[in-house]
């Protein structure tokens, strides 16, 4: 390898000896092509045609006026696919293309990025499998209809709960069998090095718009950006646009599922140890052994053990918070939103609303938050209401 | 202690291919899986190869992940596991080689991990998700502890990576025979033989040969392809999974494929 996708100790690639060629050939093939003339010029035809970029910064109505400072969503659920998640598997799968791969792969939880990646395969007519646990299979169903309508198969997952760590393991052990013409499409800023620069990297173009969206609409920069983090892919590019700028503070939310107290969560960075899952050296939810514990959450898409070394690099270095919102709260700020600007957000995105909604009357009126509306609800309207009617 | 230097020099004395069988400490529980190691120990393996269960496995296939699962529900962790090589080596010195992820090692403390585990009667530890370019991270303690150091090589692996492997490596090599995870195979890789020859080329240490190996003739293959041992992992422990409700057939079992393997394997013939 080039580097060594540290982040401070956080990061690395601790995979079996057999993925290192591969990863070494992603690593080579990045660093060659992300500011090839060509292939910019490929990627960025495609963000604005098919993925519909740049996506809108909006100033809330009643939103803002509810919590009694200036909210603006970045609205990447207004994206080809309802999520981020199509910034990535575009840039991954034009990468693959450039790579002379035949086959993609990918994980999911939420069914998210496999939709991405579906969509993409698609797009260039590439055979794809999408690994996904049985219980987010059960949960997302919708999603999965929809990869298959894609063309993709969708491989079930049943190891562990059936959840997107789970899918991960799978989709590494058949990479393992087939890296010579697969590319493994990783959907978050986590797992081993290259993924967690690589998706950044294709991830980045949600703050930096965001950041120059603000400047033109109020004249200065926020004061604050939050995002949900579960890997932390929507998170780390938004945060990316605003790491220079000091006095911009930035809040990534965790899933609180049942409370941090009740060990039923997603929070690795609020409540995990340094371990190493996945490739990488990060905060991780494990037990006194080093056994990867079970999360809950409601939302599939932040239901994961571990989370993006950045992430962690942030954190212990202070530049920028981490916190939890709980599911409870997380279902009344669904409804909240919806009901106030017609949104519905999905409950990934709707816990870094939870957080703003926390912050109601602790912040001045001319405050400006910028919030990363990462995907949009409609595939969570069943959980909901099957949470409501318990 | 016996160790792997020992162990190998005997064998080439004796023409022999070493016979490691693998299993997963505590699969199904701790006594059973005592029992079941001290059976393959007295059907001839040369050396073991234990691993420590983990709750992600991305190096194994289903038969071995169930394994881990099994083992963890009847409470095994690297605590229990010493407790266990302390056992296995009080009924007999044979080298033992521990196979684990990196999360358990460093959750202990490395270099107390080490030093625990050589205390116990172990010769080495192979990390399944440690490359050869982090391991410095545990050459330095294990060696420090007294242990030896054992890294994969892989059909996929560069000559020149090789090498730098070969270099590190004190204990033997562990020659992945596959592109993939662990589990049974109905044949076996056809990279089998061209590896064995290129790490010969390359290095002196003792080159053992795993994954996929699941019949005694596969075993054969790799002893006449010149390997000085054959890790035989999932076909064993997947007999456990087909007795779980009775460990005396799972015993007698792996006690009979055991034997047949070490007759497939011996005499070895002259090296080439």
């Amino acid at each position: 390898m080039k580097h060594d996708g540290r982040f401070g100790e956080y990061g690395g690639y601790y995979v079996p000896e057999v993925l290192i060629p591969a990863l070494e050939e992603l690593e080579e093939a990045f660093y060659r092509f992300y500011k090839d003339k060509a292939f910019e010029a490929e990627l960025g035809q495609l963000f604005r045609h098919y993925a519909g970029r740049p996506s809108p910064l909006y100033h809330t109505r009643r939103f803002s006026e509810h919590v009694g400072f200036q909210v603006y969503l970045k609205r990447e659920d207004l994206l080809h696919g309802g999520a981020h998640k199509i910034n990535n598997s575009l840039g991954q799968g034009l990468l693959a293309k450039y790579m002379g791969k035949t086959k993609l792969i990918a994980e999911t939880g939420a069914g998210q990025h496999g939709l991405a990646t579906a969509m993409v395969g698609a797009l260039l007519g590439m055979e794809t499998k999408i690994f996904m646990g049985i219980t987010d299979i059960e949960r997302q169903s919708v999603n999965v209809h929809k990869m298959r309508l894609c063309g993709a198969e969708v491989v079930p997952v049943e190891g562990g709960t059936g959840t997107l760590k789970d899918a991960i393991n799978d989709a590494l052990r058949y990479w393992t069998a087939n890296v010579t013409d697969t590319f493994y499409l990783f959907g978050s800023a986590a797992g081993p090095h290259p993924y967690p620069t690589i998706v950044k990297h294709f991830q980045s173009c949600i703050g930096r718009e965001a950041r120059r969206q603000c400047l033109e609409q109020t004249g200065r920069l926020p004061d604050l950006v939050v995002a949900c983090v579960g890997g932390g892919s929507n998170a780390i590019g938004m945060f990316t646009g605003f790491l220079d700028d000091k006095d911009v503070r930035l809040v990534g939310v965790e899933a609180g599922g049942k409370g941090l107290k009740t060990g039923k969560h997603a929070a690795s960075l609020s409540a995990g140890r340094v371990g190493i899952l996945h490739g990488a050296k990060a905060y991780l939810l494990q037990d006194e052994n080093g056994q990867v514990l079970d999360t809950e959450s409601i939302s599939a898409g932040l239901d994961y053990a571990a989370v993006g070394p950045e992430h962690c690099y942030l954190k212990d270095t202070g530049r920028a918070e981490y916190v939890a919102a709980v599911d409870d709260d997380v279902l009344d700020t669904f409804e909240l939103l919806t009901k106030l600007e017609g949104i519905l957000p999905a409950l990934e995105s709707t816990h870094a609303l939870a957080y703003i909604v926390n912050q109601k009357g602790k912040l001045p009126p001319e405050t400006i938050a910028v919030v990363n509306l990462s995907g949009r609800g409609d595939k969570d309207v069943g959980i909901v209401e099957k949470a409501r009617s318990k | 202690m016996k160790s792997y230097q020992q162990a190998f020099a005997e064998l080439k004395k004796q023409k022999r291919t070493a016979l490691i069988p693998f299993f997963v400490i505590g699969d199904p529980d701790f006594d059973a899986s005592l029992a079941l190691v001290k059976t393959a120990v007295d059907a001839g393996a040369d050396v073991l190869e234990l691993g420590i269960p983990f709750s992600d496995p991305i190096a194994d296939g289903p038969t071995i992940q169930k394994a881990d699962i099994r083992a963890m529900r009847s409470g095994m962790n690297p605590a229990r596991a010493l407790e266990f090589v302390r056992k296995v080596k009080k009924d007999k010195d044979i080298p033992i080689g521990l196979l684990m992820y990196y999360n358990l090692i460093q959750q202990y403390g490395v270099e107390k991990f080490f030093k625990d585990f050589h205390e116990a009667g172990v010769n080495s530890v192979l990390v399944a998700d440690l490359s050869i370019d982090d391991a410095d991270e545990v050459t330095e303690p294990a060696q420090a502890a007294g242990l030896d150091t054992v890294f994969m090589v892989t059909p996929n692996t560069e000559p020149a990576r090789m090498k730098r492997i070969a270099a590190k490596t004190t204990g033997f090599i562990y020659t992945v025979s596959l592109l993939g995870v662990t589990g049974s195979r109905a044949a076996l890789s056809n990279a089998v033989d061209g590896l064995i020859r290129k790490l010969k080329g390359l290095t002196a240490v003792p080159v053992c040969v795993g994954f996929g190996v699941s019949t005694p003739e596969h075993a054969k293959t790799i002893a006449e392809a010149g390997a000085d041992g054959v890790i035989i992992g999932s076909r064993l422990v997947g007999m456990i999974e087909s007795h779980l409700n009775d460990p005396r057939a799972a015993s007698k079992e792996v006690a009979e494929f055991l034997g047949q393997v070490k007759s497939a394997l011996a005499p070895r013939r002259p090296n080439r």
